[in-house]
């Protein structure tokens, strides 16, 4: 443990109801030791519920572990309760961009710069979005790693447009979830319970695909009444899940899909 | 001519479709087809059916509803599904040059036809 973890936790423990958890949480998220982080600043936010500081250090915790609807609803809530906060605009805005919404991106990183004009990395980031149609590689280091992105419909405002964001869902061959997340009918998080039923599908796929002289598989589009699904392999062993609602074009779906393949193939190292 | 048969002979007849057949995917085997020389109803129907079982169940647990249309792209073409009932599949193989948007509308047309 090094020291100024060491002390901020004795701070802590000493003093239980200072706001010492919002230093010692992000001290334990730098270091990466993600699940310390989220015990301190759940507590935190227990102590505090209308602490838009410790509702923000909630949801870099949550980009870290990759849990980008939970991060979006901690921002959300950061914003309520605290309009000027720009940390939580941006950490918005670069969700809503991971998810293809450049327009609501934009939106957010121009507010945040109207409260905040002398933060160069919101002109920055803006200026990004107008040259670059993909995500940046080095993203806002508060917001975390992985490649998904899985904006809750209930809380988002892109619940109201016509492409609703069910989510995406990375799994590996075991059916294991390597990454996302998959907003059900209650919007609950369904994501465990698919990336079981998709375990081995890869390989199905392909043999499916190879047997019928049909090559290499490429992709699977699932339509259905209530929405539509569609697969891509970022690599052999995993399959990429992208969830919409079925006003979103197929072929749109599948450009969206590809995207966060490529994401996914980056994150899992697989991309030279 | 049967209905399948008719349905079969509509979905067969858009440009790049190789064949087309009705299968029972809890059993898989077909039940009617219409295929080019050198394709394996019995491999499609195996293959096909087992993984939109697969697909069907990964929909349920998203918390949708069967699905209507299944679309596996390869490489160098794609098989097309269209569930009719719940254990008979509509199947069509198609090459890369073919009217997918085309191919869809038939299956999609023909199920209404069958179910």
């Amino acid at each position: 443990m090094s020291d100024d973890i060491r002390t901020l936790t004795s701070r802590l423990a000493e003093e239980p109801a200072s706001l010492a958890f919002l230093e010692l949480g992000e001290a334990l998220r730098r270091r990466g030791q993600l699940d310390s982080a989220y015990k301190v600043a759940r507590g935190g936010v227990g102590r505090y519920p209308n602490l838009a500081e410790a509702h923000d250090l909630m949801a870099r915790i949550f980009g870290d572990q990759g849990d980008l609807a939970s991060a979006f609803d901690a921002w959300v809530e950061a914003l309520r309760l605290d309009p000027m906060r720009t940390s939580a605009l941006k950490g918005i805005a670069f969700l809503y961009y991971r998810a293809g919404n450049v327009t609501e991106a934009r939106g957010h990183l121009q507010r945040a710069l109207e409260i905040d004009p002398d933060d160069p990395s919101i002109p920055q980031a803006l200026a990004r979005m107008q040259t670059s149609p993909r995500v940046p590689e080095s993203a806002p280091p508060h917001v975390g790693s992985q490649p998904l992105t899985a904006v809750p419909s209930q809380s988002s405002p892109a619940a109201s447009g016509s492409s609703e964001d069910r989510g995406q869902l990375l799994v590996d061959g075991n059916g294991l979830r390597l990454s996302g997340s998959l907003v059900g009918p209650n919007n609950g998080d369904v994501g465990d319970r698919v990336a079981a039923e998709l375990a081995g599908v890869s390989r199905e796929a392909a043999r499916t695909a190879k047997l019928l002289g049909l090559g290499a598989w490429q992709a699977i589009a699932v339509e259905s009444p209530d929405g539509n699904l569609y697969l891509v392999p970022p690599t052999e062993n995993t399959v990429l899940l992208t969830m919409r609602d079925t006003s979103l074009p197929m072929a749109r779906l599948g450009l969206i899909a590809e995207r966060g393949a490529r994401e996914a193939r980056a994150w899992l190292g697989g991309e030279a | 001519m049967s209905a399948a048969n008719t349905a079969l002979e509509r979905v067969t007849q858009v440009p790049g479709v190789r064949g087309s057949l009705l299968i029972s995917v809890t059993d898989g085997l077909v039940v009617a087809e219409r295929l080019m020389d050198g394709i394996d109803g019995r491999a499609i129907a195996a293959l096909a059916g087992s993984l939109v079982q697969r697909l069907g169940r990964a929909a349920a647990g998203a918390g949708l509803k069967i699905p209507t249309f299944v679309h596996l792209r390869g490489n160098t073409g794609s098989v097309l599904a269209a569930p009719v009932s719940q254990d008979m599949v509509l199947v069509a193989l198609a090459g890369l040059d073919a009217n997918l948007g085309l191919a869809r509308l038939e299956m999609l047309d023909a199920v209404g036809h069958l179910s």
